[in-house]
């Protein structure tokens, strides 16, 4: 028996097969975290379901420390004089330091940048604007985070761009960082205008 | 006998921790029972492998009580998933529902299973085959045996 194996060769690609399903594997991964660098993949990201779509129904209170109009869904309902931005923000969010020169820059070029403001208490809302600028045209103040709920909102800051008929038509959860600005949000801008 | 007593309050801990806050709670045991329900379909967008029920997030606090407004108000299970799913998407929901886009996801098991029974199949088959087929050696050695024996 031991000098007469049987015939080895249709087996031999059963030798290869867990070489191969490593090899697809470690490309899946590279692929991922390629992905992950570049911002394409975000495992942890969650689609809007508002994209295409009006503003939901709302009506904010002004916040009382900042002398700004308040922000309701009637002044993001169409025709718009250009795009706009709704920002989702706190005074107590780290990421929303960093993403405030972004939204001063905005601001400063003329581009519509609405906030809301979410679950913070007054006095430290305006100190942060005071110290930091104020890029809001309009402020609506969401302490119990109902609006936030209504838009889909699961963290601050988060940020939406309307087109001038008022659609959704971007969306972005985390900061606007100066790359973002420049790679994601100006062609969109450009594109809107 | 103590023992025992403790390894039952320990083992009942997990049921008092359910809702973090007593307040939360519906008076109602019916609706407060439907509401946990619910929150166990929705995923807590924050700690994303945990329900709403589960998670001590700010946002899977307001969710929670939201739920509890509208089983108070008394809308149906159905009534209170769509309206959060109509917010979050498929996302929030931790059973998504079969769509072209999920087919994968729930096909998966099946496919693993149907996989697994069709490699244990093949190999059996092939198992088989060999030990019915005699190589010439084989065969040679059978019919000296073979003649021997006569």
């Amino acid at each position: 028996m031991s000098d007469n194996a049987p015939p080895k060769r249709p087996r031999r690609w059963m030798l290869y097969a867990p070489l191969g399903l490593a090899a697809a594997a470690g490309a899946g991964f590279y692929a991922m975290l390629q992905g992950l660098q570049d911002g394409s993949y975000d495992p942890r990201g969650v689609p809007s379901v508002l994209l295409g779509k009006p503003a939901p129904e709302f009506s904010l209170p002004a916040l009382e420390s900042v002398a700004l109009p308040a922000l309701a869904a009637e002044d993001l309902r169409g025709p718009l004089p250009g795009p706009v931005l709704v920002n989702f923000w706190a005074s107590w969010c780290a990421p929303c330091i960093i993403e405030h020169p972004q939204l001063m820059r905005l601001s400063r070029e003329g581009v519509a940048v609405y906030g809301i403001n979410y679950k913070d208490r007054i006095p430290e809302a305006g100190a942060f604007l005071q110290r930091h600028g104020n890029p809001y045209r309009r402020l609506g103040r969401d302490e119990p985070g109902r609006t936030a709920i209504d838009w889909g909102v699961y963290g601050v800051p988060e940020t939406y761009l309307l087109d001038r008929q008022g659609m959704i038509r971007w969306r972005w959860a985390g900061p606007i960082t100066a790359d973002t600005l420049e790679n994601e949000l100006r062609p969109l801008l450009r594109r809107y205008a | 006998m103590t023992r025992w007593i403790f390894l039952c309050l320990l083992l009942a801990l997990p049921a008092w921790g359910a809702v973090g806050d007593p307040n939360e709670r519906l008076a109602d045991p019916a609706k407060e029972a439907l509401a946990r329900d619910i929150g166990r379909e929705l995923r807590c967008l924050v700690c994303q492998n945990q329900s709403i029920e589960d998670s001590d997030a700010q946002l899977a606090r307001d969710l929670r009580r939201l739920v509890r407004e509208r089983v108070a108000a008394g809308e149906d299970q159905t009534a209170v998933i769509r309206f959060v799913h109509e917010r979050y998407g498929d996302f929030v929901l931790l059973r998504p529902p079969v769509t072209a886009a999920t087919m994968l996801l729930w096909a998966t098991p099946v496919l693993a299973l149907g996989g697994g029974i069709a490699v244990i199949m093949f190999r059996r088959r092939r198992a088989m085959a060999e030990a019915a087929a005699l190589s010439p050696d084989e065969a040679k050695r059978l019919a000296e045996l073979d003649r021997g024996a006569a």
